[in-house]
């Protein structure tokens, strides 16, 4: 039984908020049926990093947050149901200090009601963050998308997030498949540093191209992989350009922190009966 | 992190337009229509402003709405020139279409009965204190304003908040106007003297943070709004990072653009931030 991939427009993780933020800004359809990554998730909450997280560079912004979240059970008891009862179809995205952390976490939002698949975050632009485990190996990654398939029902998708270096984006993709993973999400921030040198991750306008070279690299090599596009949507041209290159769906991340309303304005444009859905 | 109750008006993103611009002292002063924002406006709340050409957006400080105008309701802010983002609302002319968000965070706590209160505020963020104090002399409450900045051209207009307050005291630090010194200078002395019940205070960490530690040496209670970067302003990227002790005694980190930008002064981290 192979799992549905969400899309075609999804939030990208660490850019919703809550979820519940982007009420105010979801159009007349409110929240119901909106396909949301979650910030990621670890087992015990995170403070995140110290100020300042984000900065504006030209083209995009270079950040490093640090996965601030309030752990998994303040998740459970509070924002998950609140998302789900909001109709939300929630993704959540999440990162652990070993493989058996992800299991774990793998494990028991496979029994919260409601969570709509997961997605493994295993293309941080540098370590992900104090305390977690070293994903960007393609081994490594794989091992960690493996073991989140295992604890996770087979007819719900599982997604790993890679990050957009062309030279690795196959390997890592390939990998990450066979492990179990529905889909590969292709784009993340691109490392690189603040502007006094701390290092960070670059997300915006300036990625689209560079993820966008790496979806098409992935469906030219593994043309059986499907791919979320992540980089730089920020209105329907951008979102085609990654359909158009095989993507089955898209994340808006960035552009919803300059719009909040992105993502309502690409779900009126991009519905699964258009041309490229096809 | 408890639940928040339902909030059957929040914040909406729509297309507004410069209506009004003059420059006045250091600053630029807008005049803004972006409908449905002023009618939601409670003072301390803020809008984020889309920028051309930039990601992130820029945040303002409402210092007064108007129900009705020439243009319908209007909200004006007080823009500081501080990089190429600020400077091209600063010179914006009339007629610029801008989307705006708004009214973003949590405003200021009004009390529930007429109390004494002083408000303290520096430079262009004093601008949120001038409608808080016409609220709080609708609630009939003795209200004490101190503005202070720099230096004269830095300085907000405390004339027209005169005549909804009892008194008000001009710092500037240069002495180029009013009494020479910084809030952080006469904030133990101002405080004790007005017997505020409630101190409001608006404006960098220094003043903020001697805002509320002299409301708590006399018992009073301390509401400040807390300006740190908020790239988005709309409580999506965990990006504007605000230290806190929570109503449990724990230490978190929340987010100053959803959970503030007003907070009682006595649960800010100041050594964290
Ligand atoms: S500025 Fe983005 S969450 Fe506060």
């Amino acid at each position: 039984m192979s799992a549905r991939v969400p899309g075609p427009v999804m939030v990208a993780a660490g850019c919703g908020g809550t979820g519940r933020e982007l009420e105010a800004y979801a159009g007349p359809a409110g929240l119901d049926g909106l396909d949301l990554v979650t910030r990621s998730i670890t087992l015990d909450a995170r403070p995140g990093g110290p100020g300042p997280r984000l900065v504006e560079v030209p083209g995009g912004l270079v950040n490093a947050v640090g996965l601030p979240n309030p752990g998994l059970e303040h998740f459970l008891a509070t924002e998950l149901p609140w998302l789900v009862r909001a109709g939300v179809r929630v993704t959540v995205s999440v990162a652990g200090a070993t493989i058996g952390e992800y299991a774990d976490l793998a494990r028991r939002l496979s029994r919260a009601p409601g969570v709509a698949g997961l997605e493994v975050n295993v293309g941080a632009p540098d370590e992900a963050g104090a305390g977690l485990f070293e994903v960007r190996e393609p081994f490594h990654a794989a091992s960690v998308v493996a073991a989140v398939r295992r604890e996770f029902p087979a007819d719900r998708p599982v997604l790993a997030k890679l990050r957009p270096d062309v030279s690795r984006i196959v390997e890592g993709a390939r990998a990450c498949h066979e492990a179990g993973a529905t889909a590969v999400v292709v784009g993340n921030a691109v490392p690189a540093a603040f502007p006094d040198g701390r290092a960070g991750g670059l997300s915006g306008p300036a990625v689209a191209p560079i993820a966008l070279r790496c979806v098409t690299a992935v469906r030219d090599a593994l043309p059986g992989v499907p791919t979320i596009g992540c980089g730089g949507v920020r209105d329907a041209a951008s979102a085609r350009a990654y359909l158009a290159a095989g993507a089955s769906a898209v994340q808006v991340g960035t552009a919803l922190l300059h719009d909040p309303t992105t993502v309502a304005r690409l779900r009126d444009h991009l519905t699964p009966t258009s041309e490229e859905m096809r | 992190m408890a639940e928040r109750p339902a909030e059957p008006r929040g914040p909406v993103h729509v297309d507004g337009e410069v209506v009004a611009t003059k420059r006045v002292g250091g600053y630029r002063h807008l005049t803004l229509t972006a409908p449905g924002v002023p009618e939601r406006f409670r003072a301390g709340s803020f809008v984020a402003v889309t920028v051309e050409g930039h990601v992130a957006r820029r945040a303002l400080w409402i210092h007064r709405v108007r129900a009705s105008s020439a243009f319908g309701p209007t909200l004006d802010v007080v823009v500081d020139v501080r990089g190429s983002g600020t400077a091209w609302l600063a010179a914006q002319p009339v007629g610029t279409k801008v989307a705006v968000t708004g009214p973003l965070g949590r405003p200021f706590a009004l009390p529930k009965e007429a109390v004494s209160c002083l408000l303290v505020g520096e430079g262009y963020a004093a601008a949120p204190l001038f409608p808080l104090a016409e609220r709080l002399r609708e609630r009939g409450c003795a209200v004490s304003l101190v503005v202070s900045a720099p230096d004269e051209a830095h300085l907000l207009s405390a004339l027209e908040a005169r005549r909804s307050v009892r008194s008000v005291t001009v710092l500037t630090a240069d002495g180029s106007v009013g009494q020479r010194g910084t809030a952080a200078d006469h904030l133990d002395d101002l405080v004790r003297r007005s017997r505020a019940d409630v101190v409001y205070a608006a404006g960098p960490t220094d003043v903020l943070r001697s805002a509320a530690s002299a409301a708590e040496q006399v018992g009073a209670w301390s509401q400040v709004a807390v300006e740190v970067p908020t790239p988005c302003g709309t409580g999506l990227c965990h990006g504007c990072p605000l230290p806190v002790v929570g109503e449990d005694g724990v230490d978190r980190v929340v987010r100053a653009c959803a959970e503030g930008p007003v907070v009682r002064g006595d649960r800010v981290r100041w050594d964290a931030l």
